[in-house]
């Protein structure tokens, strides 16, 4: 007699027809988390997520190390985002420790978040290329990403993981030159940019196999809260950066992209034209910048964050992205709470993967711009 | 000097213009002020400024200030306007009427879903804060607004989940997109929401057996 598994373990059969399949948490088609998935034939009947494999408690952490201290760990949820995922942390402790950003770091940190967008964006793009078996589309973005990398890698020091977002401003200033190389690579890479549309968007493999499936109303989009890409490929005009500017993206010329249709295409081309909209961001923060000046203001030693709480967000990759932060005259912040988009677009899995066939299964989980990571913080 | 006597006069044409309304307090005084004057005026009025306090001196916004009397002007003493600043508004209320205010909120007012569900364990007081973080995408006035709802739960010494008296209503009727971050909840904190379908575990694996550890009575070890 063999011993009992762990319910969720075996490949538990229902009945004649329905059968369970766990799909991950080592498969490549799942990043790191499970889905439960029931199956009637081909078709899929229920699906019930099942994250927390890679959670490390960032937000526990984050009550033991002082407002610098935190820094670096709290952009490990999302390494290819790191700009992004600190951008609201510190516009939280300049709120609750009241520090003024000099003008030039503003434009650095818009610089430098857009770049980050593009990166995770591309990383993306590839992994989603290789999902519905298209190789050229995995190549292409994971060359082109180097080109941020590059970037990102003169402005912080490091390749991925930069921490070049703090309170009070940027870790350092621009290299020389920065200025000429930076609109150099991004005007090369819109030319990139637009061949994928041949090669990628008016494919026939891939519309055949996104076109039409999980699909999302716009009702539904906003009853259950979803963000980012999701939400504006349902058709919902919302972006933090237009909706709530912060820092200087109030000044700057852009468009959010809304598409109508709601289905998986719809929301893998949302963040493709959202790069567009980054590199004329990048361009024209580049030219509204002021040529010199701090960029950085210096903070107290271990600086309290007096009786009070603050709640900041801004738009990441994967939509809006908040830190909601309860301090109580102490070096450390007394809680931390960081509310990112993958773990509100999680709801939309069961939701869009019912009643779909097993095989669209990646390319409806994929192009919900989940990052399992994020989701599990 | 020539300043002085223009900052006298400022508050005598207000008046002048709107003698129904009463005489501007100090709180209003407080808000048309600059840093540097708000620090003065404190320290005339005798209050001990110590530096690590962030002083704010931004004007009560009038939008806000609009949105949070109507919900105070409906439900009384039964709702505590915590504060009112720009794009902000923080309100709490006993977990009894949570449910109410959730109703009014999201059909009178146009929040349509949450962003975030926040839990903030206070041992000291024995209680446990559940804030709900609800944002619109609606109502083009209130995109850039997030309105926290607070409540608290009495809180455990020892904690069992699910079996004792931390428990609140959910808010998932209301607000749908509430759903997986109260279950999160649930297992960070322990606090049971009643009437929700699928009070699972989600992030933490199947089989902890220790308290819940987003309490600040669970010590990460070494630290």
């Amino acid at each position: 007699m063999t011993t009992p598994l762990p319910p969720g373990i075996e490949l538990e059969k229902i009945d004649e027809r329905i059968m369970t399949l766990n799909v991950g948490p080592q498969h490549p088609g799942s990043g790191h988390m499970r889905l439960i998935i029931k199956v009637d034939g081909d078709y899929i009947v229920s699906c019930d997520p099942d994250p927390g494999y890679v959670h490390r408690g960032e937000e526990k952490m984050a009550e033991y190390r002082n407002y610098i201290q935190n820094i670096p760990h709290l952009e490990r949820p999302v390494i290819h985002d790191s700009s992004n995922i600190l951008y609201p942390y510190c516009l939280a402790v300049e709120e609750l420790l009241d520090i003024e950003v000099p003008e030039r770091a503003k434009y650095v940190r818009v610089i430098a978040s857009e770049l980050n967008r593009c990166i995770y964006t591309l990383y993306w793009l590839a992994i989603y290329g290789i999902f519905l078996g298209h190789s050229t589309m995995f190549m292409w973005p994971a060359g082109d990403r180097e080109l941020f990398i590059d970037l990102l890698e003169a402005m912080s020091g490091a390749r991925v993981t930069h921490a070049f977002l703090v309170p009070g401003g940027v870790r350092n200033d621009l290299p020389a030159n920065f200025e000429e190389r930076c609109l150099r690579q991004v005007n090369y890479f819109e030319k990139r940019l637009k061949e994928y549309e041949a090669i990628f968007y008016q494919n026939p493999l891939l519309i055949a196999r996104t076109a039409g499936t999980g699909i999302l109303s716009r009702t539904d989009a906003i009853r259950l809260g979803t963000t980012g890409s999701v939400l504006r490929a349902s058709g919902v005009d919302f972006d933090v950066r237009k909706k709530e500017p912060y820092d200087v993206y109030e000044n700057l010329d852009f468009e959010t992209v809304v598409m109508k249709e709601g289905d998986s295409y719809a929301r893998s081309r949302v963040p493709y034209l959202e790069m567009f909209e980054s590199c004329r961001i990048i361009k024209d923060a580049l030219q509204k910048m002021p040529k010199s000046g701090s960029v950085r203001t210096k903070l107290k030693p271990n600086p309290k964050g007096g009786n009070d709480e603050v709640y900041r967000r801004v738009e990441s990759g994967r939509g809006a992205l908040g830190y909601y932060i309860v301090s109580n005259n102490r070096p450390e912040p007394y809680r931390v709470k960081i509310s990112v988009g993958s773990f509100r677009n999680l709801i939309c899995i069961p939701y869009l993967l019912k009643g779909e066939k097993l095989g669209n299964m990646p390319a409806v989980y994929w192009s919900l711009n989940y990052w399992p990571v994020e989701a599990d913080r | 000097m020539v300043k002085k006597k223009e900052k006298d006069k400022e508050p005598s044409e207000t008046t002048d213009a709107h003698s129904d309304k009463p005489e501007p307090t100090d709180t209003d005084l407080a808000n048309t002020l600059t840093k540097e004057e708000l620090r003065k005026f404190y320290e005339e009025k005798g209050i001990d400024l110590s530096l690590d306090i962030p002083i704010h001196p931004k004007p009560i916004p009038q939008f806000e200030k609009s949105v949070s009397d109507k919900i105070a002007s409906k439900f009384g003493s039964k709702v505590n306007v915590d504060y009112v600043r720009p794009n902000r508004i923080r309100m709490s209320t006993k977990r009894e009427d949570i449910l109410d205010v959730a109703y009014f909120i999201r059909d009178e007012l146009g929040y349509d879903h949450a962003e975030s569900v926040a839990g903030v364990d206070y041992p000291d007081s024995k209680e446990i804060e559940i804030v709900y973080h609800l944002g619109s995408y609606t109502d083009e006035q209130k995109e850039s607004q997030i309105l926290s709802l607070a409540t608290r739960v009495p809180r455990e010494d020892i904690p069992h989940p699910g079996k004792d008296r931390s428990r609140t209503p959910t808010l998932r009727d209301v607000f749908y997109s509430v759903e997986f971050h109260e279950r999160e909840c649930f297992e960070m904190f322990g606090v049971y929401f009643e009437g929700h379908p699928d009070n699972r575990r989600l992030l933490l694996p199947e089989d902890w057996a220790d308290i819940p550890p987003f309490r600040k009575d669970f010590k990460i070890k070494g630290r």
